[in-house]
């Protein structure tokens, strides 16, 4: 037996009239959400073609991982740059999104669909471990509007998660940031990401955020960076994730074309 | 930050339930009204929150990390977490981000509570 008590409000009604608003425009049910555009459709397993420049293994056939499926810690990490007040949210995007590759760190390579990034593209990942090794991944586009995108990772990546990248004006100034929700996607991820990985990923989107500043023409840019551990529990049932590593199999692949050569 | 576009109202269903019927953008923005909600129909009594998306106007990328982080709130709590109400549109994002693996969606508040109210 239930038993229905009232309803507890938690926000205002001016709030749910700036919504009503917005549902006139398109009534619930009779058009496609505003949001439709934006997402990617859905798929059961990542297809991509070769691209140049890339070794583009571990990517074709593998699933997506989010938060939910990762095996470490969960984080939330943000990285946040001051772009001043001259730079519109828009703009920053816009930029971001058509010269991704370019505000790489050196050393990594981002082989991304021509057109820039649009729901539903996969880009070709090579990022250096160091030793001369590089790790073969990718991403998948998950989202992307005229103010933020996100990228979501396949199984066997360094991390099972998403990132967003966004902009927005914070009175006088506009902000730029990414924010990376992410677990370790298995254990030894877990164990590399504790020993220095969790450094390397905060200085690779530092230098990122900084050189998008650069292009922006902002003067001495300065990326603040925060870190939270949202989920201190480890996912033991993701441990197997490991049959996917990425890192183990670029480390393979490598070997094995230089014992071909 | 903008104001969110949003509401959660906290219905209790029995004892060990409460119900959230969200209406607005679910974004970043919400985080403090999620919360709030989660506040009011949490607590150690309540075993099973059901989320009645029926009223979901918009969401983002923003708007999906923040279920996240209440499914790990809930998790934290052993309390599980369903929903229902969600259109094929919004159905499918959960189903892409794999979210549905760990939040069970259901066709309609009855069924939700069904398998919600053993």
């Amino acid at each position: 037996m239930t038993e229905t008590a009232g309803p507890d409000r938690v926000a205002s009604a001016e709030q749910i009239g700036l919504s009503a608003r917005e549902a006139a425009a398109a009534p619930l049910g009779t058009t496609a959400p505003r949001d439709a555009s934006s997402w990617a459709k859905k798929v059961d397993r990542l297809q991509v073609d070769q691209r140049d420049g890339v070794r583009g293994t571990n990517v074709a056939g593998r699933r997506l991982t989010g938060p939910v499926q990762g095996f470490g810690k969960m984080w939330q990490k943000t990285y946040r740059m001051d772009a001043g007040p001259e730079i519109e949210p828009e703009r920053a995007i816009a930029t971001w999104r058509e010269h991704f590759p370019e505000f790489w760190p050196k050393g990594n390579r981002f082989a991304g669909a021509l057109t820039g990034i649009n729901p539903g593209d996969v880009a070709l990942l090579d990022l250096s471990i160091g030793g001369g090794v590089k790790l073969s991944t990718g991403v998948f586009v998950l989202y992307a509007d005229a103010e933020s995108f996100t990228l979501m990772t396949p199984q066997g990546h360094m991390f099972a998660g998403w990132i967003t990248f966004s902009a927005e004006r914070e009175g006088d100034t506009t902000t730029v940031q990414a924010q990376v929700l992410m677990r370790a996607n298995d254990p030894l991820y877990e164990m590399a990401m504790t020993m220095g990985g969790h450094r390397k990923e905060d200085k690779f989107w530092a230098a990122t955020l900084t050189a998008l500043g650069q292009r922006l023409g902002v003067e001495s840019p300065k990326v603040e960076t925060r870190s939270t551990c949202v989920d201190t529990k480890r996912q033991w049932r993701h441990a197997r994730n490991v049959w996917h590593n990425s890192m183990i199999r670029s480390v393979l692949q490598t070997l094995k074309v230089q014992a071909g050569g | 930050m903008d104001v969110p576009a949003i509401t959660m109202d906290v219905r209790r269903v029995g004892e060990t339930t409460a119900v959230v019927d969200i209406r607005g953008e679910v974004t970043a923005a919400c985080e403090p009204v999620l919360m709030s909600a989660y506040e009011a129909a949490g607590g150690s009594a309540t075993s099973r929150l059901v989320l009645n998306f029926a009223g979901l106007e918009y969401m983002n990328s923003g708007g999906i990390g923040m279920i996240v982080t209440l499914l790990v709130r809930a998790n934290r709590q052993r309390q599980e977490l369903a929903a229902y109400g969600l259109s094929e549109h919004y159905r499918e994002i959960f189903e892409l981000t794999r979210l549905d693996e760990a939040i069970t969606i259901y066709d309609s508040e009855e069924s939700a509570l069904n398998g919600v109210v053993r």
